[in-house]
Formats: C-alpha cells, sequence, structure tokens
C-alpha cells in the first residue's frame, strides 16, 4: 500500500502546487482579442505596468466574440477588443461599467505580389473589394465572429456583395485567428484583411505585401471595458480599474506609442480626445 | 516558406539556450500532464480492472461507452471544463479556471478513458489465466483487482504512457480551459499554436520538435525503468 | 505456523459430490451420483480426454459450479475461508511475476499467515520441494519442471487436508515426474489426502490405494488399486487396463 500512498501524496502535492503557482500575489484576467497578443504588445506594456502598479495581468486572447461571450460569463476582469457595437451592446446589457476608446490602428489587405485582381496601391477598400469579387481572385475570412470579421463583413455590405453566398468558392472562411487565417490565404495564395498590427509582427510573409490601406472605413478603434462587478460578484474591480486607468494615462499612452517593430508603430493612443 | 532546415536550426538554438522562459513552459507541461496521468490512473486503472473482473447487467454498455470516449475530442472536453469552472458555471466559485489545475482536470479527463479501456483489455486477459488460481488462494474480490494490477504493472505502464502521450500532445482543452496565459498556463502546445499564428512557423515547429522530443525521453525513461525493473523481478 | 490440531474442529474433509450434473449444448460433460474423498490416502482417476476427470475435481475444489447437485466440505459448501485447507494444483498453475519464494510467501500469507511465520514456511516448503537454490529467481523464468515443482511447493505449503491435483506431471521428463512423485509421497505420509488425475497408469499403480475410472462424464468402475488393474470389472476398464484406446 506504500505505493499508493506514494502516489496519492504525489497527487496532493501537484494538485496543490498548481493553484499556489497561479495564485502568487494580485493578478486580474483581462478578456482580449488576438491582434493585441499575437502582435507582441502585452509583452511590451505589461512588464511596465506591474513594474509601476504590483498587478500581474493575465491575458487570455481569443476572438473578439468568445472575449466577449467569456467576460459575460464572468470569467476575467477587463475587456479589450476592437468591435465598437458589440462593446456598446455589452455595457448597455449591464455587462461592463463603460467603454474608453484605448487605441488604434488600421486593417489592411493584403495579397500576393501576382495581384490577380489588380488591387495593389489601392485606397478605396469598397472598389478593391468590388474588384477581388469580380475577378474571382481567393479572400481568405477569418469566419469566427471577431473583430475583424464583423468589420469585414460590414466592408462587403457595403460593397454590395453577398458573401455569403458565394462562401466556398472563391470566398473562403478559415474560421480561426488572425495568424492562422493569414497562414491559410497565403497558402491560398488569397486575399486577407488584417489589423495592420498583426501584419507587421508576422513572420510568414512570403510575397506578400500590403495591397490595400488607407481608406478611413478601414479604421480599427480598440476599447477597454471594466466587466461590471454589479453583474458578476469575482471582479476584481479595483485592480481592473487601475489597469484601465493606467492603460489610458499618459504613461500608458506612451508606452503604447512607443511600441514599435523594424520602426514602424503599430497602435495610436487613443484616449486623450475623449477624456479631455 | 520557411524550411524544415530552418526548423531544425530553431529547435537547436532553443534547446542551446534553454532560456528561463522554455524551461518554465516545458516544466508546466511536464507537471500537467504527468499528474493529470497520475489521477487518471488512480481513476482509470481499478476501473478498467473493475470492468475486467466484474459480470453484472449494463457492463457491457459500460465498457463500450469508455472505449468510444478513447476518441473524445480535445477541444469537446476543453468545453465541458470551462463550462463548469467558468464563474457563471456551477463550480465557478472554486476559481480554478485559467489555472494549471483547470489543465490537469481537463487532462485527466480525456485521458481516463484511455487508461480504463485499455486497462480493462490488459486486465481480463490476466484474468482468464488468473481466475482459477486467485479462488484457490480464496482472494476477496478487491484482493483480486490489487493482484491483477500488480502482475499486469509491465503491460499496464503502456496503457499509462499511451494516456501521457495523448495528454502532452493535445492543444484543445488546454488552450480553452487554460487561456494560454503567459507564464501562468502557457505550455509546449499552446505555444506552438500561439507562434503558428504569429506566422513564427520554424520557431513553431522547433517547439514542436522539442516536444517530441520531451515525449521521446519520457517513454525512453519509463522503458528503462521498467527494463530494469523486469529484470529485477525475474533475475 | 498452521496448527492442525486448532483447526480440526472445522475440517473441510471429507469432501465429497452427490449428484453432480454438468451438461453443454446437450452432452454429459459429468454425471456423478455419489463421491466421496475421505480416507484413502490417495486416489487415482483413469479415463481418457474429455472422460469429466478434470471437471470432477474442478466442481469438488469448488471451481466449477454445477448444473445439478451439491460439493459438500465436511457439511458445508465451499467458500473463500474453505481454501485454507483445500488445495489444488491446477493442470496449468499460474506462477506469480515475482521470484519463487515471493509466490509461496503470497500464498502463505494469503493464507492468514504473519510475515515471518511465512518467510520461515516458504523456506522450508522450497527446502523440501529441492528449490532453495532458486529461490530468488523470478518464477517466471524457471524451467518446466522447476515450475511444477514450485506450484506444488507452494500447495504443499498451505498444509492442506486435501490436495486435488490435474495431470501433475503430464509433461514432465521422467526426473521432474520422480521429483513431483516424491513430494505427493511425502504429503501422503503425514495424511494429506491426495486426488490425482492422471493419464499414466504406472503412476496410478505406484502412488495410488484407490482407483477410479471415468468415461463420458461417468465413474464407471471404482476399486482398490490392485483390484483394479488385476479383476476389472467392466469390459472398458479391462480395455483400458490392458492398455486399449478407450473411445
Amino acid at each position: 500500500m506504500t505505493r499508493l500512498t506514494l502516489l496519492s501524496a504525489g497527487v496532493a502535492f501537484t494538485l496543490a502546487a498548481a493553484p499556489a503557482l497561479a495564485q502568487e500575489g494580485d493578478f486580474i484576467i483581462v478578456q482580449s482579442t488576438t491582434s493585441t497578443e499575437a502582435s507582441g504588445l502585452y509583452q511590451h506594456l505589461l512588464p511596465i505596468f506591474q513594474e509601476e502598479a504590483g498587478i500581474e495581468v493575465r491575458v487570455v486572447a481569443v476572438g473578439t466574440g468568445q472575449a466577449i461571450n467569456n467576460a459575460e460569463n464572468c470569467d476575467g476582469d477587463v475587456l479589450l477588443v476592437h468591435a465598437t457595437a458589440q462593446e456598446e451592446a455589452f455595457v448597455e446589457a449591464g455587462f461592463g461599467v463603460s467603454r474608453e476608446p484605448l487605441m488604434y490602428n488600421d486593417f489592411v489587405i493584403v495579397g500576393p505580389a501576382a495581384d490577380p485582381a489588380g488591387v495593389a496601391g489601392s485606397t478605396d477598400v469598397v472598389d478593391a473589394l468590388t474588384k477581388i469579387a469580380e475577378s474571382e481572385a481567393i479572400f481568405a475570412s477569418r469566419g469566427d465572429d471577431s473583430g475583424t470579421h464583423s468589420k469585414e463583413l460590414e466592408l462587403w455590405e457595403v460593397a454590395g456583395i453577398d458573401v455569403a453566398a458565394v462562401s466556398g468558392s472563391w470566398y473562403r472562411e478559415t474560421g480561426s485567428g488572425m495568424g492562422e487565417t493569414l497562414n491559410t490565404g497565403i497558402g491560398m495564395g488569397g486575399y486577407v484583411l488584417t489589423d495592420r498590427a498583426t501584419w507587421i509582427n508576422y513572420g510568414n510573409k512570403g510575397e506578400y505585401t500590403v495591397a490595400v490601406e488607407g481608406d478611413e472605413a478601414m479604421f480599427n478603434p480598440y476599447g477597454i471595458i471594466l466587466v461590471s462587478p454589479e453583474h458578476c460578484e469575482n471582479v476584481k474591480a479595483e485592480a481592473g480599474q487601475t489597469f484601465i486607468d493606467w492603460m489610458l494615462s499618459d504613461a500608458g499612452q506612451q508606452a503604447i506609442e512607443d511600441y514599435k517593430i523594424d520602426g514602424q508603430q503599430l497602435f495610436f493612443p487613443d484616449a486623450d480626445e475623449s477624456q479631455s | 516558406m520557411q524550411s524544415f532546415a530552418d526548423a531544425f536550426g530553431e529547435a537547436f538554438r532553443l534547446i542551446a539556450s534553454f532560456d528561463a522562459d522554455l524551461r518554465a513552459i516545458v516544466f508546466l507541461s511536464l507537471q500537467v500532464s504527468l499528474s493529470a496521468v497520475i489521477v487518471a490512473a488512480i481513476i482509470g486503472l481499478p476501473l478498467g480492472a473493475f470492468l475486467a473482473v466484474s459480470r453484472f447487467p449494463g457492463r457491457t454498455a459500460i465498457v463500450v461507452a469508455i472505449t468510444a470516449l478513447m476518441g473524445l475530442p480535445p477541444v469537446v472536453v476543453g468545453l465541458i471544463v470551462y463550462l463548469l469552472l467558468s464563474n457563471s458555471g456551477a463550480l465557478g466559485p472554486l476559481q480554478l479556471l485559467y489555472t494549471p489545475t483547470a489543465m490537469i482536470i481537463a487532462q485527466s479527463l480525456l485521458i481516463t478513458p484511455i487508461i480504463a479501456a485499455l486497462a480493462r483489455q490488459t486486465i481480463e486477459d490476466l484474468n482468464d489465466e488468473y481466475h482459477q488460481q486467485m479462488t484457490l488462494f480464496g482472494l476477496t474480490s478487491g484482493q483480486r483487482l490489487v493482484t491483477l494490477l500488480w502482475e499486469g504493472r509491465f503491460s499496464l505502464m503502456t496503457a499509462l504512457l499511451a494516456g501521457f502521450g495523448r495528454a502532452i500532445a493535445e492543444v484543445g482543452a488546454v488552450i480553452i480551459v487554460g487561456g494560454n496565459i503567459n507564464h501562468v498556463t502557457r505550455v509546449m502546445t499552446t505555444t506552438i499554436a500561439l507562434e503558428t499564428a504569429k506566422g513564427n512557423l520554424a520557431l513553431a515547429l522547433g517547439l514542436g520538435i522539442i516536444l517530441v522530443s520531451i515525449a521521446i525521453a519520457v517513454n525512453s525513461l519509463v522503458f528503462a525503468l521498467r527494463g530494469t525493473a523486469e529484470r529485477a523481478a525475474y533475475a | 505456523m498452521l496448527d492442525r490440531t486448532n483447526t480440526k474442529a472445522l475440517s473441510a474433509t471429507p469432501v465429497s459430490g452427490h449428484n453432480l450434473k454438468i451438461e453443454r449444448s446437450g452432452r454429459l460433460l459429468l454425471g456423478v451420483e455419489q463421491i466421496v474423498f475421505g480416507g484413502d490416502a490417495v486416489t487415482a482417476i483413469l479415463g481418457p480426454n474429455g472422460a469429466g476427470k478434470s471437471m470432477l475435481i474442478k466442481t469438488l475444489a469448488g471451481l466449477q459450479k454445477p448444473d445439478r447437485g451439491d460439493v459438500s466440505w465436511n457439511g458445508s459448501t465451499p467458500s473463500r475461508d474453505g481454501y485454507r485447507k483445500v488445495g489444488m494444483l491446477l493442470q496449468h498453475p499460474v506462477l506469480f511475476r515475482r521470484s519463487a519464494i515471493a509466490n509461496v510467501i503470497y500464498a502463505l500469507k494469503q493464507a492468514g499467515q504473519g510475515t515471518r511465520d511465512a518467510q520461515a514456511l516458504a523456506h522450508e516448503a522450497l527446502d523440501q520441494a529441492g528449490l532453495s537454490a532458486i529461490a530468488d529467481t523470478s518464477a517466471r523464468l524457471l524451467s518446466g519442471g522447476e515450475k511444477q515443482r514450485l506450484a506444488m511447493a507452494r500447495a504443499l505449503a498451505l498444509k492442506p487436508e486435501i490436495l486435488f491435483l490435474d495431470e501433475p506431471t503430464a509433461s514432465l521428463d521422467p526426473a521432474s515426474t520422480l521429483r513431483i512423485e516424491e513430494m505427493i509421497g511425502a504429503a501422503a505420509k503425514v495424511g494429506t489426502i491426495i486426488v490425482l488425475v492422471t493419464h499414466d497408469m504406472a503412476q496410478a499403480r505406484r502412488l495410488s490405494e484407490r482407483v477410479l475410472l471415468m468415461h463420458r462424464g461417468r465413474i464407471i468402475e471404482a476399486g482398490r488399486t490392485a483390484d483394479f488393474f488385476d479383476r476389472p470389472n467392466t469390459p472398458e476398464a479391462r480395455a483400458f487396463a490392458a492398455g486399449e484406446i478407450l473411445l
């Protein structure tokens, strides 16, 4: 029976060690979109914040849809996504305290050097999408209810193209994250709508370049929301608010501005205008 | 496109540097998956042995169900555990979501059917050989289970290794219940998923090579220990 | 140490069967009206393959439930506790994946011996079987003859009142057969009731006092060994004793 005792002791140890490992000090959970994680922004920001505030930030990076859903289930203290309409609905439903504009970047359409739809250099996204649809060049969509996906659907609607009807032909829904969709789209030689930050930090570009950029319609604002302590008792409202306050403060906004890859700035602070 | 050569180069670079982050990720992977194997063994081995030696109405249905559950998709297990551990779920007050413990729970659920089903087959075969002899020793049902588990220990190691292989390799369950939080719940497979999403394919594959190497190392270690133990038992 | 006098009140012998019947798909495998093992030291059960010899002793040893009829161990039905006094050497005895001595110790401890007593008794048993030299060898690595002697030593170490033996020397060479026969003889000498299933008529003559001849599930002749071989009553027994093939 000594074996069994040893075994149980081992289990007790590992089970006990695990939460202990997880609960050192004060921490909050941020339900986040993937682009902020995949772009490396958090690895730049969070150590600075932790140093200043002594609060550890744990990021769960999933699609915007899933992040909102998780936050609604009270599985996070702060929500950081980029789908303004859904964020406002979240606050209106009483799940969040308020939505604060945090930063923005923009969406771009990346495409192969061969440019089968002839859209390279365009600054008119609706025109570019129309050309892609007319030439039936392959377009890879997230298809995952994420912020980027909602934005893309919005743009197709403006262009008057019913992509649901052609899904599976030249319009391909990957049903996965931004990076995976880029991998898939590039593999198929298709066009992909992506946020600029993910694209700059993306390591598998191959022959791809930015084909369409600079249209105002491709503006990509990120908001930050404290999950409502009235809706979720377990929310660490104080620590969460400290994080939000810091992100919106001069120091936080400066840190966002300072994050660059290869000399390119990925996100642009957006807090000042609304807070003044 | 990045080549396999790049991936191997990346793997060697990672192993050579073996920095603190990588060490923590490897350690957490092993901690989570080995704990899951222990938990699953404590449940699965006696369950499998019990099903092997007992006859009761509905037994076949249970055996079929457990065998079918060997093919349980990790993402489904992840979802179930997430719904249970979520703050809006039944076990929310335990505050286990996004902790290594949640990952251990998910992986234990995932591999318990594997260990139970393989143990049942092993023990059932062994019982055919042993049951008359055990009757002659006047063993109680409980003593039979213990004796069969001990006599089948070398074959049962394979069941445990199968469970370990499944646990260390899966990503679907741990990424949902662990959240892939840097320095907290990030393991080998979720790191590989993240690096793939970042388009760092060589790095991702390099990590994959390390994962496979670790799996090989664990298996070799077990086989070596088993060889030594077997020689001791048979020497 | 097992104290025989203490357990006398709870004796498991005589072992008897009444109206035992086992049928499979309409074929009679065992049909024995009355059988008692109590007095004689060594009984040999003879008969061709499929005659029901193994089935009879397995039924009496409680390993096989008869379709009809009762087995009595001195008035009780076979039970877990009774196995301390009713022993059986299976045709293919199972040795556990541990050393020779550990196999014997395991059986003794299971029968209620303390660790120290079990060790002492096990060494004694291996000694008597001439197996002291291989006490620490894994049981699974022994030769066929050694395995059988170990299984026999393990069965005898429990000091059963009655020991059923199912073809104990079936696949052994003459030397190993001799060792097993010596062990049977020694056990009989200290009062163990031996029931021996065998195909070896010479062995039956050498060891037994009583012979049962079985054919198609039934006991067709029973008698003193000398009478059986010299003056068989039935034509089948005459044929069998004469070494003819019984179909």
